[in-house]
């Protein structure tokens, strides 16, 4: 085995070997990135750099669908299949590429140049269907055009950024990402300067009086989740940034991140003084090289600008971010495993409590929040609690981010107060289903969400109202499906995607994820078999009560959702298969 | 799935950890073995050699009935016999009466002085109380020792001397309420592994620094915040210039060194020397390293010190050991738990085989020879004369073997021991071996030493025969019988009852020191009415879980840890030390330091491991070489090649490897065909009478491979 | 730190602050199922079995890491949690062996779990590793309780020669790039063996007794090769 392959990783691992397995996936991802895929030398060279365990090493190693212990094309397509690029064409898009390619999916092309894999929603679902050709988007991408697909350069038409008020994305919508000095120009980082002139009780305060809740989908109050760090015990304490965005649906931090990276770290860094934290962490999904690049380099020029790091403005606090790559795990946005993660080993969650407030990163207070919470932050401190809660109802003040996709004329990111109808949006703002189509359902909330009707739709957009109507909000992901979408076959993405995406860990999941989607492969091809409704309800029932996290505790809903609106879907057939 | 036909509560017959292991049997077969998660010594968990290694057991080559050289043996002319054929298989009678006839023939022509006998670190307490009773009270001879000797006599010794009693003084568990520990030579994770684990978790989970000190990369390391890698034979000079920087540095505890020690003034001058910057250029340690040790060891709240082999066997390793008490000594780290000095012994019953009696110097429980009162008390116990017991000092295995002439040695009787591959200087012993006139042994399997033998008695192993094991801190535990003996074999206890009468007899002596024993634990009994540290030590009470000596009567709950007040002696007693260079220092003939040791897969001369499926995982002798040095002699790794001492050669495989230091090169002692102990030294340490095992000069050259010893195919399956 | 006194199943139990619920209602004579907890192993609530009910929390919790607070009320029984372990076990069953698992072959006739509730349902099927002298891997029977992983790892014996892979369903217990046990840092201490709950680690010789091989041959029998130990530097 030539030296020359692992000298660039040796550099790489020598600069990393301080914080030892903390530094796994970057190691990883590093070797990856010299040399296409991870082999049993070059494992072993981080194993010893790193001092963690060879086995441990294999299990991060196979755990990650972005990490490869076998030879991969030097360029990975991966064509996303979830329901809203399938409805786009995504089967055919894959179809296209592997004639193109003479190779199937999973399979390396001969002059080893590509693979093509199937990928769980790429968080560009308003630009469906769509290729990651290795770091670049293609999006839409043209089936009929195979070639260019892969020719690894972005073609991307830019997010369409709406709505009925322009106050987080107001620096967003022209596809240019905001300098840090139009940021500044623009009034950015005024909030911070603000919130270093007053105490960080008086911050918190504020945030707390704000009603501010978590905007990734679990909707905790933001100012009682710092006020717990600020009170708990430990040093260093930590802000971690959960850009994992991956739920099915959903784009909105992707377009914060690209458009306005200053927005998070300006939110981010008001937390860290809020609750005396020195580090920082910024969490973006591996599919999300672009977001990752533009706000590594907003960290550094917001560092060099004396804005984090040593004495941030000059004041007494000293915090500093430091940018994370994830791998390809879903599981990863639980904020948990997305702290494992980081720690270096596989996204597993963790039992609560303890919490992270308390318990968080390495063991230490760790606040961690959405992007788009972070961006919330800067405004509520600028302007105050009281003109924040202007905006939005009496429970869900302020502003929230939809991403509407799918069968509707203007797919997009849109961003309304809370308290307007799901009308509003879908049909006003996102201009409704195409001519000639009558609306079917719309998935609220995205892959771990419910459905809703027609009925549905004067539904008001607030955290209370939608709970009561049981619907989600989630993290503000919009499908929308038309007459022509077979729901059979959204099902059975979904179940696919949740299966794919199970951590392992907890048995409700880890087996009930698997049955499930069993069970919608098999209605989704016609056949369901008597006792497919009441195993699915079993499963579900057993998964929302008995899992572990999240994931586990929200894979059925769709499911559930849709056996109580079309439960014929599940109705055996007559020429069918047996019964069980 | 299988429902065992029975599970047997018994303890390992390995190592001084001393586990419980849960024996399932089907059809007389283990088929698994189990440990109990609440016991407290190893909370189930187990070593490959505790979990898999009995299978010796039913291994074909056991001798199961007596067995008597068909050619008949003379002194000079010795020879080997490995294969049964070699062999004519008598009755139980026709071997006792012979071996009884023979070896009152030689007293009675030679007297004492002419008898000796080796008692078994691996035989348990009954056995080995028996065999030193049957040679002093019916021989009349204290040439009675074990392989203690070629272990930690010299921590004995040390121990002994500084504070009147010899026994790790503490609990191994008590190493998690250490805050810092010092591990020197000793790689525990490979021979006390379930103490590694303790040690491991100590670090892990309850925040303990460890410091090693060792010339050998030993896995420990990977746990230790200090390693000092030192040069083979330089303990003195290291370990008392640490002493020397906490005397400089008044990081000594004033209170328990004026309570409870004698001779500190003393000490303080003969510590001048020994500075760290001396020590560095003797021990190649970097001096601040030696500074960081002693003041975190000295600083600590509870710290204690554990070693193995790498101290005392050595021609200078009581004072190496010494050099470890003072340190402890000075820093009152010791009485308390999580604090003490902790030798750890390395055979399963080595502590029990000691406190039994089976030393030349000592009764059971350490009462002299040469004390009148001891040898009063002895008498009466076992019926003899006044006067009758001998009362002058005996000879140390290592002296028997170099006392094997006419006028000297004539007669030996082994107990499963194996000196032929557990001596130094293996040609010396060979030839002495063979100078005897009478060999008698009992053992499981005919190893290099039993194939000189001119009778071989076949006896039950471990899991065959009731007893008692005292492991390394100081617990009794009972060993149960699970399955009936193979064959005609007979539990040593019996065997020694057996031919104990025989001898009577033949002797014509009017009183009987008694050996109608019904049970073991008569024989517990007895001895606990002569050793107070046994006194309340019985089966009844050990049951369920083992007790720890000394247990001074059937109400005392034993003890964990020694030394709360006061030391048998009183005060503990510092000594002067000064640094005496190992024997044979490497030279431009023999340029590497040769150390030796042992592998998590073996034992020791392998008469147990190379017989049991065991071999399988670490089948072939290897020398471990730097690779530096391997570099220096062009050698690669697996490539054979011949190790040469003074004394003698063997051929092996090298293994490039950073787990030795340069210049050090170390060869396991397991194997018969690169037995280590052919190279090694038998300077003795004048005290402890111990052999250097762990340094001597060795010469390393490339081989060809056709010169590799065949693989020993006897014992395999 | 004071006692807690909580209500289980209506009767009232005083245990130390922070017992667990699992072992509060040990003490009260009542068992709540488990099959991934062991008394020796760090509790990691995987399997969800031993899930209770508890007034004024939404979801179930695992009564093996759930510590008890004051004036807590739980149900060890009733429809919630009898319905999810029941799905549970045969979900369990469906997928993996569980043939030599009495104590979760008497769960399953306890909650009455259907063992063919599940007929064409992918399975966790593998082949028997025979790969050394001591034990053999058969993981088919694996339930993916993590004692063996813990066990090699922190819980006991820090040597960490086996992990996981793969990810959900086809999540397995495994070796770096599955080398065989002889070429990682196993020394076959067996402390797997002594915790796995289904037979799936096993010592060699008690699989051979089980195939009715005699003892001769079991004697006689050898692992293909000599294996040489691990050469870590």
């Amino acid at each position: 085995m030539s030296d020359t392959r692992v000298d660039p990783l040796r550099s790489v691992l020598a600069e990393l070997a301080p914080q030892g397995r903390s530094a796994l996936l970057p190691a990883l991802q590093a070797a990856q990135r010299h040399h296409g895929w991870i082999d049993q030398d070059i494992a072993k060279k981080v194993s010893v750099a790193l001092g963690v365990p060879l086995a441990d090493i294999f299990g991060v190693l196979d755990f990650y669908a972005m990490l490869y212990r076998e030879p991969v094309g030097r360029t990975v397509l991966r064509v996303c299949s979830a329901p809203v690029c399938a409805l786009a064409g995504a089967d055919a898009l894959a179809d296209s590429l592997c004639r193109h390619l003479q190779i199937a999916s999973g399979e390396i092309s001969s002059d080893g140049e590509f693979t093509i894999e199937h990928a769980p929603c790429l968080g560009l679902c308003d630009r469906a269907p769509v290729v990651l050709a290795g770091e670049a988007v293609v999006a839409p991408a043209d089936p009929v055009r195979p070639a260019s697909i892969c020719a690894p350069t972005k073609q991307t038409t830019p997010s369409f950024v709406g709505g009925d008020i322009r106050i987080l994305t107001g620096h967003c919508g022209n596809g240019r990402t905001t300098s840090l000095a139009d940021y500044r120009k623009r009034g950015g980082y005024a909030g911070l300067k603000k919130a270093l002139t007053m105490t960080s009780q008086s911050v918190l305060a504020e945030v707390k009086a704000a009603g501010l809740v978590g905007r990734g989908g679990a909707a905790f109050p933001t100012g009682i989740k710092w006020e717990g760090a600020a009170n708990a015990l430990g040093q260093p304490k930590y802000i971690v940034c959960n850009a994992d965005e991956s739920e099915p649906g959903t784009f909105k931090d992707r377009i914060l991140m690209e458009q306005d990276p200053h927005r998070t770290i300006e939110g981010m860094t008001i937390a860290a003084y809020a609750v005396g934290a020195s580090r920082g962490y910024v969490y973006v999904r591996g599919e999300y090289r672009y977001a990752f690049d533009i706000m590594s380099t907003a960290v550094v020029a917001a560092r060099e600008a004396g804005i984090i790091g040593a004495n941030v403005f000059g004041s007494q606090l000293s915090f500093d971010i430091e940018m994370r790559l994830g791998a390809g795990a879903y599981i990863c946005g639980e904020e948990t495993a997305l702290l494992e993660s980081i720690e270096g080993k596989r996204g597993l969650p963790r039992i609560k409590p303890p919490f992270p407030t308390t318990n968080g990163l390495f063991g230490k207070p760790t606040v961690i929040n959405n992007v788009e919470t972070f961006c919330n932050v800067p405004l509520i401190i600028e302007r105050g609690a009281h003109e924040y809660r202007k905006l939005g109802t009496e429970k869900s003040p302020g502003s929230k981010l939809f991403c509407v996709s799918g069968q509707v004329e203007r797919p997009g990111l849109y961003e309304v107060p809370f308290g307007i109808s799901l009308r509003h949006l879908v049909f006003d703002l996102a201009g409704g289903v195409k001519p000639n189509r009558k609306l079917q359902a719309l998935l609220m909330g995205g892959a771990a969400g419910a459905f809703a009707l027609e009925k549905d739709l004067d539904v008001i957009l607030s955290f209370e109202s939608l709970s009561a109507a049981a619907l989600s909000l989630g993290s503000g992901a919009v499908m929308v499906f038309d007459d022509t979408a077979d729901m059979r076959d959204v099902l059975k993405r979904l179940g696919h995607f949740f299966a794919d995406e199970s951590c392992g860990k907890c048995y409700p999941c880890q087996l009930g994820t698997w049955r499930q989607h069993e069970l919608l492969e098999r209605a989704a091809a016609g056949h369901p078999v008597a006792g497919d409704r009441e195993r699915l309800s079993d499963i579900g029932v057993t998964m929302i009560d008995a899992s572990l996290c999240g994931l586990g505790q929200t894979a059925p809903l769709a499911v559930l959702s849709a056996m109580k609106l079309w439960p014929e879907m599940f109705n055996p057939q007559h020429s069918g298969r047996g019964d069980s | 799935m299988i429902a065992a036909d029975r599970v047997v509560s018994t303890t390992c017959p390995y190592c001084g950890v001393g586990c419980n292991l849960e024996l399932h049997i089907k059809d007389d077969y283990i088929y698994k073995v189990t440990s109990p998660f609440d016991g407290v010594v190893n909370h189930g968990n187990l070593c490959v050699k505790g979990r898999f290694g009995y299978d010796f057991i039913y291994n074909k080559d056991r001798v199961t009935t007596p067995l008597i050289r068909k050619e008949a043996q003379a002194p000079g002319t010795r020879s080997q016999a490995f294969d049964h054929d070699q062999w004519r298989e008598v009755s139980w009678d026709e071997a006792l009466d012979y071996t009884a006839s023979r070896l009152v023939e030689i007293y009675q022509r030679d007297g004492a002085d002419a008898m000796a006998v080796y008692c078994c670190a691996k035989a348990t307490n009954e056995d080995n109380y028996l065999l030193q009773k049957l040679f002093r009270a019916l021989f009349r001879t204290n040439n009675i020792d074990h392989c203690t000797r070629l272990c930690h006599a010299g921590s004995v010794v040390a121990l002994q001397m500084a504070l009147g009693t010899s026994a790790m003084s503490n609990t191994a568990a008590e190493v998690i309420h250490s805050d810092v520990f010092l591990v020197t030579g000793s790689n525990t994770a490979e021979t006390h592994p379930i103490i590694a684990l303790q040690m491991k978790a100590a670090v892990e989970k309850h925040g303990a620094k460890l410091i090693v000190v060792d010339p050998r990369r030993v896995e420990m390391v990977n746990w230790a915040a200090l390693w000092l890698p030192e040069k083979p034979g330089t303990d003195v000079p290291l370990f008392s210039a640490m002493a020397h920087v906490i005397v400089k540095e008044r990081l000594y505890n004033r209170d328990f060194i004026d309570r409870r020690t004698e001779g500190f003034d003393d000490f303080c001058k003969s510590i001048e020397p020994f500075t760290p910057e001396y020590a560095e250029a003797i021990s190649g340690v970097e001096r601040n390293l030696i500074v960081q040790a002693a003041r975190m060891y000295a600083t600590a709240k509870n710290a204690a010190i554990y070693w193995a082999l790498g101290i005392p066997e050595h021609s200078h390793g009581t004072d190496n050991a010494m050099s470890l008490i003072h340190l402890a000594l000075l820093t009152g780290h010791i009485g308390r738990q999580g604090t003490g000095l902790n030798p750890l012994r390395g055979q399963n019953n080595v502590q029990g085989a000691s406190d039994s009696g089976a030393m030349p110097w000592h009764y059971p429980g350490y009462q002299r020879v040469d004390d009148e009162a001891s040898g009063r008390k002895f008498e009466q116990a076992w019926n003899i004369e006044p006067g009758g017991l001998n009362r002058r000092l005996g000879l140390t295995t290592t002296e028997i073997m170099s006392a094997i002439a006419p006028g000297g040695v004539r007669a030996l009787h082994i107990m499963g021991e194996n000196p032929m591959m557990s001596e130094p200087n293996l040609n010396h012993t060979r030839h002495m071996m063979e100078q005897l006139e009478f060999l008698s042994v009992q053992d499981l399997f005919i190893n290099e030493t039993g194939a000189y033998a001119d009778v071989f008695l076949p006896v039950a192993s471990w899991a065959e025969k009731e007893g008692t094991f005292t492991n390394t801190d100081r617990r009794v535990q009972r060993v149960r019988k699970a399955l009936e003996p193979r064959g005609q074999a007979r539990a040593d206890w019996q065997i020694i009852c057996d031919l104990a009468e025989r001898i009577e007899k033949k002797l014509g002596r009017s009183r009987s020191a008694f050996w109608a024993y019904q049970s073991p634990d008569e024989v517990l009994e007895e001895m606990g009415r002569i050793v107070p540290e046994y006194a309340g030590v019985k089966y009844r009470r050990i049951e369920k879980q083992g007790i720890q000596t000394p247990v001074w009567d059937d109400n005392h709950p034993g003890t964990p840890f020694l030394f709360p007040e006061t030391f048998p002696r009183g005060r503990g007693k510092f000594y002067d030390l000064e640094y005496i260079p190992s024997v044979e220092m490497p030279d431009e003939e023999y340029p590497f330091i040769l150390t030796t040791g042992r592998l998590l897969e073996h034992w020791h001369g392998g008469t147990l491991t190379r017989h049991s499926k065991l071999d399988d995982l670490y089948p072939q002798a290897r020398i471990e070489i730097n690779p530096a040095d391997g570099a220096r002699l062009k050698i690669e790794d697996g490539q054979t090649v011949r190790v040469s001492s003074r004394r003698g050669t063997v051929v092996l495989r090298a293994w490039l490897t950073q787990r030795t230091t340069v210049g050090v090169v170390f060869i396991p002692m397991h194997f018969a065909e690169a037995a280590a102990n052919l190279l090694t030294i038998d300077a003795l340490d004048p005290l402890a009478k111990i052999p250097e095992y762990k340094a001597c000069a060795v010469s390393v050259v490339s081989a060809g491979k056709e010169e590799l010893p065949p693989s020993i195919t006897r014992g395999r399956y | 730190m004071a006692d807690i006194t909580l209500n289980i199943d209506g009767v009232a139990v005083i245990v130390p602050a922070g017992t667990t619920i699992l072992k509060a209602a040990e003490k009260l004579g009542r068992t709540v199922p488990t099959i991934c907890y062991h008394d020796h192993c760090t509790a990691n609530g995987l399997c969800r079995i031993c899930v209770v009910e508890v007034e004024g929390v939404k979801p179930l919790l695992p009564a093996c890491l759930s510590r008890v607070s004051e004036g807590m009320k739980v149900s060890t029984a009733g429809t919630r949690v009898e319905r999810s372990r029941r799905t549970i076990l045969e979900m369990l069953v469906s997928a993996v062996d569980l043939s030599e698992a009495p104590e979760i072959q008497n769960f399953l006739n306890q909650y009455h779990a259907d063992r063919m509730r599940f007929p064409d349902a992918d399975r966790r099927d593998a082949q028997v590793l025979d790969d050394n002298p001591m034990y053999i891997r058969d993981y088919a029977k694996c339930i993916l309780c993590w004692r063996c992983v813990q066990v090699c790892a922190d819980d006991a014996q820090f040597t960490y020669a086996i992990n996981f892979k793969g990810r959900g369903f086809d999540t397995g217990i495994g070796t770096f790039f599955d080398k065989p046990m002889p070429e990682t840092t196993c020394v076959f201490c067996g402390q797997c063996v002594g915790v796995c709950p289904t037979g799936a680690l096993k010592p060699k010789r008690e699989a051979l007794l089980e195939q009715g091989i005699s003892l001769e041959g079991i004697l006689q029998a050898t692992m293909g090769g000599k294996k040489r130990r691990r050469n870590t530097p």
